[in-house]
């Protein structure tokens, strides 16, 4: 019971290491505006695309 | 304070900047950290663009974008403005948004302060009022 607990820990920290690893490689788009408040863009949002492309090229300058 | 005193005091209290260019309202470059023209130019291009695409993004209200942030995997982007000055900065991979953030609405202030005016020179001999 104790060997199945172990691993079980062992083998959920790893998925959720991997987990983060991978959301730390996805761009993220975040946008703050005057009255406080703030609106994070899925990859899928209108404009998220030309964003980041545009990050890109900011970058690469 | 002008372009290149504000940019030359981000540099100092901000280590996580790689690199910053500073605009004028209509989208001139006024200053950056870039030794090279081409290069703030680039930068400067790129921060309009990012300006642009972020203003077509619907927000549903009146609502006006003050900064934003494109965090990637190779490094993130932060632009930062208000009504008279635009600053774009890249940073690399992972930074600490709310302080680089932080740094930059920094500079922005120094940026709009209005330099101190010299008091007038008194002519030796003028008769005092």
């Amino acid at each position: 019971m104790r060997r199945l607990a172990a691993l079980a820990l062992l083998v959920g920290g790893s998925l959720l290491v991997l987990a983060r690893r991978r959301q730390s490689q996805r761009p993220s788009v975040s946008l703050y505006y005057d009255d406080g408040s703030m609106v994070t863009l899925e990859r899928s949002a209108p404009g998220a695309e030309r964003l980041v492309a545009a990050a890109r090229g900011a970058l690469g300058a | 304070m002008d372009a290149d005193a504000a940019l030359a005091d981000l540099a100092e209290i901000s280590s996580q900047v790689e690199s910053a260019v500073v605009l004028s309202s209509d989208g001139a470059v006024l200053g950056s950290t870039s030794a090279s023209n081409a290069t703030a130019e680039r930068l400067a291009e790129a921060a309009r663009e990012l300006l642009a695409a972020a203003l077509e993004v619907p927000t549903g209200s009146t609502r006006e974008l003050v900064q934003l942030e494109v965090a990637l995997p190779e490094g993130s982007v932060f632009v930062v403005r208000d009504d008279s000055h635009t600053v774009a900065a890249c940073t690399s991979a992972s930074p600490t948004s709310a302080l680089v953030l932080y740094d930059l609405r920094t500079c922005l202030r120094a940026l709009s302060d209005q330099p101190e005016s010299k008091p007038p020179k008194r002519r030796a001999g003028a008769a005092d009022a």
